[in-house]
C-alpha cells in the first residue's frame, strides 16, 4: 500500500523535502538531491535568476523534481507577499513556502509578520506553507486562515540542533488537520527519524546534506531515517516502562 | 604561415592566453569591451587553493595547487604585479566556525597536506590587528595572494609587447575572421557557443575595497579567510588597504551592490579586524564568476578552430598560468574535440 503525502492534493512519495542553499557546487548538490529521493525541494526566490537556463533551477528541472519557492530573508509581511508574487509570475506555481524571519541572527520566524502574509497570500489564491515556531497556537492560527501545510522549526536554521522541544510538535501535530512539516534544525538522521516518530508528515531541511562532509551519503541517510521514523510511527511504539519487562513469555503466562 | 589567433575575453585569463600564444609566435587579436564586472577586475587577488578547498573538491585543489606552484616564476616574467607570499591564515570566530575549520584540517591532512592548527593567541602574535574574537585558525604559508588589477595592467603590456592587437569590443566566434577562436569570456562565455550555454552561469559577487589612514592600524601583512557565525570572509591586504569579498548569489547578470551584501562584508570584516572601522571605504562593486556545474574550469576544443578556456568560478586568477599553457599545448598539438 503507497503511503503518500499529501499536500493540497497533491500526492507525493517522498516524505524529505529538500532545500537547496550551503552546497559546494551544483554537481554536489544534484548527487544530494538525487540520493535524497526527493520530490519537492525548496529555492530561494529573492535575487534568483530565473530565465538564466543554468544553475539550481534548471537542475531541479531535469531531475524531475517540483520547485517550491520561498521567500527566505524576507523581514516584514509587505516584503514576504510582494517574494511571493514575484515567483509565481517567474515560476507559474502558486505554491510557497512563506519564510518571514525577525531577525538575522536567530532567522527565527516573526510571528505577527508571518500571520499576516498568510492570510494575505491565502486569499490571493496561493497554497501557503508557513515556516513557523514550534508554538501550537500559531500553527493552529496559520491553518485556520488556510495554510496547507504547518511547518514549524525543531531549532533554529542552520543550527543542526536538532528537536529542541518534542512536546511541542507532538501538540502541533496532535491537533493539526493539515500535514506538519518540520522544518529546521535537522542536524543528523536521528533528528529526520524522530521528527517522524513524533508524527510530522515530512522533514525539510537543507544545511545538514549540503554542508556534510559527505553530502550525498548525508542524504541517504536522512532518506533512511524520515524512512525509518514514518514507519516506527506507524506500527505503533511500545509505553516506555520505568522496570524491566522480560520480552520471552513469563512461566504463568497461557499460550 | 602564421596561426591567427583570436581571443574573446580580456580578463586575466583571456590576456594570460593571449601573451602566451602571441609569445609562441602567433598572431593574436584580443576583442575585450573593457566591463567593469568581469570577475577578474573585481575580485580580491587571493591564489588559495588549498585554504578554498573542501571534501568532494580534491580535483580542484589538485589543479589550482599545480598552478600555484607556476605563480612566482609567471609574476616575475610580468614584472611588479603585487604577489603577496607572507601566506594566508583562515580564522575562526566560534566553536562552530572552528568546527568547520578543523573538518577542512583533518581533510587536507588525510590528503597529505600540511595545515597547522593555531590558538588566537597566536594568531594575534602574527596579526596584531586580528581582533579578540578570533578563536584560533590555521596557518597555510603556501597560499598566495595578487595585485589583480596591477596583474591585469601588466599583462595587458606583455601582450602589447608581442604585438597582441586589441579590439576594443564584444564579438562572438561566426563574426570574427581567425584561424583558432579561445572562449574566455568568463560569465558571458555561455552566450558565445551552444555546447557552453547549459554548463556556464553567471554567479555574482560583490566586494569593499578600504584604505588605511593616518592612525589607523595598518592592514595585515597575509590574507585573512574568516568564517564569521557560518558566513565566509576573506580580507586580502593591498599596499595601501585591503580588498573584503565577497559574497556570492546565483542571480543572473544583476549588476547591483546591495545594502545587505556591503552591511554583511564589513560586518564581519570588522569582527575580524576591528581597527578597519577607522579606514576609508573607497570602492564597493559587484563582479561575476564564471560558474561551471562541478567548479573545475573548461578548457579544451569545442569544435574544429573553436576553444573553450573560461568556468574558472573563483579561480580565474589562480589557474590563470596553467590555463594558458593548457591553452598552448591545445593549439600545438591542433587536435580537434
Amino acid at each position: 500500500m503507497d503511503d503518500l503525502l499529501v499536500i493540497a492534493g497533491r500526492e507525493f512519495g517522498s516524505r524529505l523535502v529538500m532545500g537547496t542553499g550551503g552546497a559546494a557546487n551544483l554537481a554536489v548538490l544534484e548527487r544530494a538531491l538525487v540520493a535524497s529521493g526527493t520530490e519537492l525541494t525548496t529555492v530561494a526566490m529573492r535575487r534568483m535568476d530565473v530565465g538564466g537556463g543554468t544553475g539550481v533551477l534548471e537542475l531541479l528541472r531535469r531531475l524531475g523534481i517540483e520547485t517550491l519557492p520561498n521567500t527566505a530573508g524576507c523581514r516584514g509581511a509587505a516584503e514576504a507577499v510582494l517574494t511571493a508574487r514575484l515567483a509565481r509570475e517567474a515560476l507559474g506555481t502558486s505554491w510557497v513556502k512563506l519564510e518571514v524571519v525577525a531577525d538575522e541572527k536567530t532567522l527565527l520566524p516573526d510571528p505577527f509578520e508571518l500571520l499576516a502574509a498568510a492570510e494575505t497570500l491565502v486569499d490571493d489564491g496561493f497554497t501557503v506553507l508557513p515556516y513557523t515556531n514550534d508554538d501550537p497556537v500559531l500553527a493552529r492560527r496559520l491553518e485556520d486562515v488556510g495554510c496547507a501545510t504547518v511547518m514549524p522549526l525543531g531549532s533554529p536554521i542552520g543550527t543542526g540542533l536538532g528537536i529542541r522541544n518534542p512536546h511541542n510538535i507532538e501538540l502541533i501535530v496532535s491537533r493539526a488537520t493539515v500535514p506538519v512539516i518540520l522544518d529546521a534544525g535537522v542536524g543528523t538522521a536521528s533528528d529526520a527519524a524522530l521528527a517522524m516518530e513524533l508524527g510530522c508528515s515530512a522533514v525539510l531541511l537543507a544545511t545538514a546534506v549540503t554542508r556534510a562532509q559527505d553530502p550525498e551519503r548525508m542524504a541517504a541517510a536522512m532518506r533512511a531515517g524520515v524512512e525509518g521514523g514514518r514507519l516506527a510511527r506507524l506500527a505503533g511504539r511500545i509505553p516506555q516502562r520505568f522496570w524491566a519487562q522480560a520480552s520471552s513469555p513469563a512461566p504463568d503466562t497461557d499460550l | 604561415m602564421v596561426q591567427r589567433v583570436t581571443v574573446l575575453g580580456g580578463g586575466v585569463i583571456g590576456l594570460s592566453t593571449a601573451w602566451r600564444v602571441a609569445a609562441s609566435g602567433r598572431a593574436v587579436t584580443v576583442f575585450d569591451d573593457g566591463c567593469r564586472t568581469a570577475g577578474s577586475w573585481v575580485a580580491g587577488g587571493m591564489l588559495a587553493p588549498v585554504t578554498e578547498s573542501w571534501p568532494g573538491e580534491e580535483e580542484l585543489l589538485d589543479l589550482g595547487s599545480r598552478s600555484l606552484a607556476r605563480w612566482p616564476a609567471f609574476a616575475a616574467e610580468l614584472g611588479d604585479v603585487g604577489l603577496r607570499t607572507e601566506g594566508t591564515l583562515a580564522v575562526a570566530l566560534d566553536s562552530a566556525d572552528l568546527g568547520v575549520l578543523d573538518q577542512l584540517a583533518g581533510h587536507l591532512r588525510g590528503l597529505g597536506r600540511e595545515a597547522d592548527r593555531v590558538t588566537g593567541r597566536e594568531l594575534r602574535a602574527l596579526e596584531p590587528g586580528l581582533g579578540p574574537r578570533v578563536r584560533g585558525g590555521l596557518s597555510v604559508p603556501g597560499d598566495l595572494a595578487v595585485d589583480n588589477r596591477r596583474l591585469l595592467s601588466a599583462l595587458r603590456k606583455a601582450c602589447a609587447a608581442h604585438d597582441v592587437r586589441f579590439e576594443p569590443r564584444r564579438a562572438t566566434p561566426s563574426t570574427v575572421d581567425a584561424d583558432v577562436v579561445v572562449i574566455a569570456a568568463g560569465a558571458w562565455s555561455g552566450a558565445l557557443h551552444p555546447a557552453l550555454a547549459p554548463v556556464i552561469r553567471p554567479v555574482k559577487g560583490e566586494i569593499v575595497r578600504l584604505a588605511g589612514r593616518r592612525g589607523a592600524l595598518p592592514p595585515p601583512t597575509r590574507t585573512i579567510r574568516a568564517h564569521v557565525e557560518g558566513r565566509a570572509v576573506y580580507l586580502v591586504p593591498k599596499d595601501d588597504g585591503l580588498v573584503v569579498g565577497a559574497t556570492q548569489y546565483e542571480s543572473g547578470f544583476d549588476e547591483a551592490v546591495t545594502v545587505g551584501g556591503v552591511r554583511d562584508l564589513l560586518g564581519d570584516a570588522e569582527a575580524v579586524l576591528p581597527g578597519i572601522a577607522e579606514y576609508e571605504l573607497v570602492e564597493s562593486a559587484a563582479g561575476f564568476r564564471a560558474g561551471s556545474p562541478d567548479n573545475l574550469p573548461v578548457i579544451g576544443w569545442l569544435e574544429p578552430g573553436v576553444l573553450a578556456a573560461t568556468g574558472h568560478h573563483r579561480n580565474g586568477l589562480l589557474l590563470a598560468p596553467i590555463t594558458a599553457e593548457k591553452v598552448l599545448t591545445l593549439l600545438r598539438e591542433g587536435g580537434t574535440p
